[in-house]
């Protein structure tokens, strides 16, 4: 791939995921500090900050490039702040990515750190009746995992999904994320544990949604030139392709948080989902495939997400996602491991850092860094991903 | 005998009060003809129409069911919930004419064991919430007697 549709991978960091409730700035410090420490960089060389914005934390998380910056300390560096909702990470690797391709810098830091409320999101607060997001509590009651619910009973009723596939999911990710010092919840379970705990949204349950967490992610992003200076080495782990595509009209899928799809009652048939539009936009851009990819980190918001997330990125064909899981192709050690870090399950959510740290873990992986979680062999790997609103959210990452 | 309250709509606009037979309340463009809900008021969602005209229109007050769930966990705010919480289904369901799915609870006497991908489904009004004037209502799915399932 040419040296002006790519960029270098020099560093990864990331501060693991818990809950305490300190200040996100924290956690996004530490995250940035080990990626420049990873690259071998100092602060003061980096030349542009992309952060990666949280709305919960007040106006510092609006302006959150600019206020990482500041905690690092104030070097003039160029700046941006993303939000995207869950796809908040990879606008920031998309801006860090073009500024270096278009020749405006030559080192970029990205960051994405977040501290979350207990319990289940809710919206931004006051009385807005005119932001769909507040008026789906408030009408329907529709909480994020009502959504995924929504799939998942569909994924049982037109393929034959069972609830111990779903809980077999949570079961492989649990096992992955062991030894992930990252991890939040580094504990085997059961099938029996997971269908044992409460139901939340039918047929999910507590075992099987994902947590809201804290945490944070960053990496070191240069030109290929710079890196192989830098590095003294062709040898390189890199980003090939960064998908942030907004659906197409008609979107026939139900998404968080409308109240209906698109009608499509006077467009012209519908191509694919939004969801398999995500990864397609980033297997063009890296000039590869579905067939190429070693390893995947998919955003498993529910353990049956997950196995959607197989079929839109073109693991296997719609449908067959059970018997991929059930013949352990997607556990390390089969065939296309997904999610090896553990994946939200493990992790639970921090918005802007999770796309961030979903290429992290692919770039350890890459190096065969990971710990006992290695993908043996591991040469390319994608993230999927997308956020509230019609945000899409994948990277390919190769070696 | 305690007075009757007021029955109002939890949203304005949202949908007709018709007790027998209520519709939701969508748009449709006057141009292309594209349907929309909540209404859309100043832009058309087909990206090859810049019309910003459209007219109010009656859903279709029946479908079949994409797909459902029902909510275990008590929502937070702004959600109003009975206290104590009891769970209640929540439907997507298919419009054949608009060709659209509409999100809406189901009615409280039915299980998700009652409910299937494909089962036909109409609107009703009930009860959201209330408080002590007033009983504020939104739209709901209820399945049809013997309406078959063949997803």
């Amino acid at each position: 791939m040419p040296d002006d549709k790519r960029v270098a991978v020099l560093g990864a960091g990331m501060h693991p995921w818990g809950k305490w409730g300190r200040n996100f700035v924290e956690y996004g410090l530490a995250a940035a500090g080990d990626a420049l420490d990873d690259a071998g960089i100092a602060w003061t060389d980096v030349q542009y900050v992309s952060g990666a914005d949280t709305i919960r934390n007040g106006y510092p998380g609006f302006i959150a490039g600019a206020t990482f910056a500041q905690a690092l300390g104030w070097t003039g560096a160029r700046v941006s702040s993303s939000y995207a909702a869950c796809a908040s990470g990879a606008q920031a690797v998309s801006n860090a990515r073009a500024q270096i391709l278009a020749g405006l810098c030559d080192v970029a830091l990205v960051v994405g750190a977040d501290t979350t409320p207990k319990g289940f999101f809710a919206p931004v607060g006051g009385d807005r009746k005119d932001d769909p997001d507040w008026l789906r509590f408030h009408l329907l009651g529709a909480t994020n995992p009502t959504y995924f619910a929504l799939y998942a009973r569909r994924r049982m009723e037109l393929f034959g999904a069972t609830e111990e596939d779903f809980a077999a999911v949570k079961v492989k990710n649990a096992r992955h994320g062991l030894e992930n010092p990252y991890a939040r919840y580094r504990k085997e379970v059961t099938t029996e544990e997971v269908l044992a705990s409460p139901m939340v949204a039918d047929p999910l349950r507590l075992l099987e949604i994902c947590a809201t967490s804290d945490g944070g992610a960053a990496l070191v992003l240069t030109s290929m030139e710079f890196a192989r200076r830098h590095a003294g080495t062709e040898d390189l782990v890199t980003i090939d392709g960064v998908s942030t595509i907004t659906p197409r009209f008609p979107q026939t899928v139900i998404e968080m948080p409308n109240f209906s799809t698109d009608s499509s009652a006077t467009a012209s048939t519908p191509g694919p989902t939004f969801k398999q539009s995500v990864a397609l936009a980033a297997y063009e851009e890296a000039g590869i495939g579905p067939e190429d990819v070693d390893l995947a980190e998919v955003y498993d918001l529910s353990s049956a997400l997950e196995l959607d997330w197989y079929e839109d990125i073109g693991l296997c064909k719609e449908g067959e996602a059970e018997r991929l899981l059930r013949d352990g192709d997607t556990t390390v050690g089969g065939r296309v491991p997904v999610n090896p870090s553990g994946g939200l399950s493990c992790f639970g959510e921090a918005i802007p850092a999770q796309a961030i740290a979903q290429v992290c873990e692919l770039v350890w992986q890459l190096r065969g860094q990971a710990t006992g979680r290695q993908v043996e062999g591991a040469k390319v790997g994608i993230t999927a991903n997308q956020g509230l609103f019609g945000h899409g959210s994948s990277i390919i990452v190769a070696r | 005998m305690p007075q009757a309250k007021d029955r109002v709509p939890a949203v304005e606009g949202w949908f007709t009060l018709d007790a027998d037979a209520p519709a939701l309340l969508g748009s449709r463009c006057t141009s292309c003809g594209t349907f929309a809900f909540p209404k859309e008021t100043y832009f058309c969602r087909n990206p090859e129409c810049r019309s910003s005209e459209f007219e109010e229109t009656e859903l279709s007050r029946t479908g079949k069911v994409w797909s459902y769930t029902a909510a275990g966990y008590q929502p937070p705010k702004p959600y109003v919930s009975a206290d104590p919480f009891v769970p209640f289904p929540i439907a997507a369901v298919e419009l054949a004419a608009e060709q659209m799915v509409v999100m809406g609870q189901v009615v409280a006497d039915v299980a998700v064991e009652d409910l299937s991908v494909g089962a036909e489904v109409e609107l009703v009004l009930d009860t959201l919430y209330e408080d002590d004037d007033h009983e504020y209502l939104v739209w709901k799915w209820r399945p049809i007697a013997g309406g078959g399932s063949d997803a």
